[in-house]
């Protein structure tokens, strides 16, 4: 199972104990205040994702040969989807984050946020995150 | 004395069909009129029957169903005309809305009149489709668009206003105005400015967009020269829209578009065009929208124009006390004349987050910048949240609105 598969199913188990939308978008923001968020630097309009109603940054990075990012939002729904990406993607082998369906999220039930019709700026940040990741996969291939 | 009885208001409601589906489990608050609003089943079926009828081309036909749909096609126009009170119906252009009304201005007459360092002048409150048309052409011809600063309460400063129209930016070659501010609810003396601007010799454009659904307005009286308003905001279908002109204006307009249905003759020599509105509309015209915009048209008559905006004015005032009430929470335009809409801020909560909570409750409600983002910077935030009131609002619905807002507070910690 791929490292993303797996951190994918311990969420969705995670989220099946909420029958209640109001504590699943509790959990969800409290997973946004949890954050750390980006380094200061990277808080510029060239970091920033576009997003109609609320703001994202991505902080893409390279750590130990892998793929890390941080991300910020300023509202709080937002913050916590991006929180949630973040746990799933970041530190990934680079092409799994590339492929990844990201079908966890029509599991939990919040498929919504991610249609491109959204204007949080969420789907944008996650077509950033894996043209960023497969930008550095291809990279590799060709050093080796 | 309320203008209606709570049954008046239930049996309004019972037109609707949409206001007895429900979200996420809850019954639907709709509150985003302003964006658009629903349509009764009489325009529903108005659709219907004219899809399962006279589906056919308008104006070109011999046959018997293009001539119904023509009928029922030109009847919405003068409808129209009646409705606005128009001198004579050829002073209506069909155009899918108000944004491609204001652009055929821009294009038509402002390509034709404006030249570099005239001025378009709008106010800083302005929807987008009223500014970007106008940029648009400027960076053609150079004209540019200057706006009229708005103050804290919302309205104009009209005293700006005059100094403007007098050319402390240059000289003003059109007023491009909003009748009623989209985001904040304000209604702008409009009649008083356009008569400022004829006084100079200025030609008028009012955006309509947000006065005609929720009160009576008559072009005779406005005045103006150009007046733009959608259908799908005033109870009737998408695609529908209007652009009033003083008949001797768009007399002497060139088209826009070209293509079928605007031309008298064609040659590759040469084309000479088609009589005025006809000209201004290439193409196949939504037809079947134009039977629902004339039952959009008897519905709000039926109630009638002037007892809507009584109503409107009275859940506005309601909105005011609920909300206002609540701590931590700023409502943007205060000012006494305000049509529909109220507008605000919650200390420490993104409107994004609001809105997100409030559709779980199945309260529709606009958040963000609501295409005016200068409005949104004159006021020092990023968007905010919009409840916009229709003829089917109740008192009860704005109360769910102002109970969904305190259990954001509670959630958000606002």
């Amino acid at each position: 199972m791929s490292v993303i598969q797996e951190r994918e199913d311990e969420i969705v188990e995670e989220f099946s104990m909420f029958d209640e939308w109001l504590d699943k978008y509790q959990h969800i923001i409290e997973m946004g205040q949890k954050l750390t968020g980006i380094d200061e630097a990277f808080r510029t309009d060239d970091y920033k994702v576009k997003g109609c109603q609320s703001q994202v940054w991505l902080q893409p990075g390279i750590e130990n040969g892998v793929v890390v990012f941080k991300a910020d939002s300023d509202a709080a729904i937002t913050k916590g989807l991006v929180a949630l990406m973040v746990r799933v993607l970041s530190g990934a082998p680079a092409k799994e984050i590339a492929d990844a369906p990201l079908e966890f999220l029509e599991r939990i039930g919040l498929r919504e946020h991610l249609s491109p019709t959204r204007s949080n700026g969420l789907v944008s940040m996650v077509k950033q995150m894996k043209l960023y990741a497969a930008a550095y996969a291809s990279q590799e291939a060709h050093h080796g | 004395m309320p203008v209606f009885d709570a049954g008046e208001i239930a049996s309004i409601r019972s037109r609707f069909p949409i206001l007895s589906r429900t979200v996420h489990g809850k019954p639907l608050v709709y509150l985003d009129n302003a964006a658009t609003s629903q349509m009764p089943e009489s325009v529903i079926q108005a659709v219907s029957e004219f899809d399962r009828t006279r589906h056919a081309n308008v104006h070109r036909g011999v046959h018997k169903l293009s001539q119904e749909a023509t009928d029922v096609h030109e009847g919405s126009r003068d409808r129209l005309a009646k409705f606005l009170n128009a001198r004579r119906r050829e002073e209506i252009v069909l155009t899918k809305g108000a944004t491609e009304s204001i652009n055929l201005v821009a294009h038509a007459w402002g390509r034709r009149n404006l030249r570099s360092g005239d001025v378009v002048l709008v106010s800083e409150l302005e929807h987008h489709a009223n500014i970007v048309p106008w940029q648009i052409v400027g960076s053609e011809n150079g004209s540019i668009v200057v706006p009229i600063p708005a103050l804290d309460d919302g309205s104009l400063d009209q005293d700006a206003f005059q100094k403007l129209l007098d050319g402390a930016k240059g000289p003003v070659k059109l007023l491009a105005v909003q009748h009623v501010s989209n985001a904040l609810g304000t209604i702008h003396p409009v009649k008083e400015m356009v008569a400022a601007a004829r006084s100079r010799g200025i030609a008028t454009l009012v955006d309509g967009a947000q006065s005609v659904p929720h009160m009576p307005v008559d072009v005779q009286d406005l005045d103006c020269d150009f007046l733009a308003f959608s259908g799908h905001k005033m109870h009737g279908p998408t695609g529908t829209g209007v652009l009033y002109g003083r008949y001797e204006v768009l007399e002497r307009l060139p088209p826009w578009m070209g293509g079928g249905d605007m031309i008298d003759k064609v040659s590759f020599s040469g084309t000479t065009f088609h009589e005025v509105p006809w000209r201004f509309e290439a193409g196949t015209p939504n037809f079947t929208g134009a039977a629902g915009f004339a039952a959009a048209l008897d519905f709000l008559e039926e109630i009638g124009m002037d007892r809507i905006h009584a109503r409107e004015a009275e859940l506005v005032a309601f909105a005011h006390r609920e909300l206002s009430g609540i701590p931590g929470l700023r409502i943007l335009g205060t000012h006494p004349d305000k049509a529909g809409v109220v507008s605000f801020v919650m200390e420490g909560i993104h409107h994004y987050d609001a809105g997100m909570f409030l559709d779980q409750m199945g309260i529709a409600v606009r958040t963000g910048h609501h295409c005016a983002q200068p409005a949104m910077e004159r006021y020092g935030v990023t968007g905010t949240i919009r409840a916009s009131f229709a003829i089917f609002t109740t008192e009860s619905e704005i109360e769910a609105l102002a109970a969904g807002v305190r259990r954001v507070q509670k959630v958000l910690g606002g």
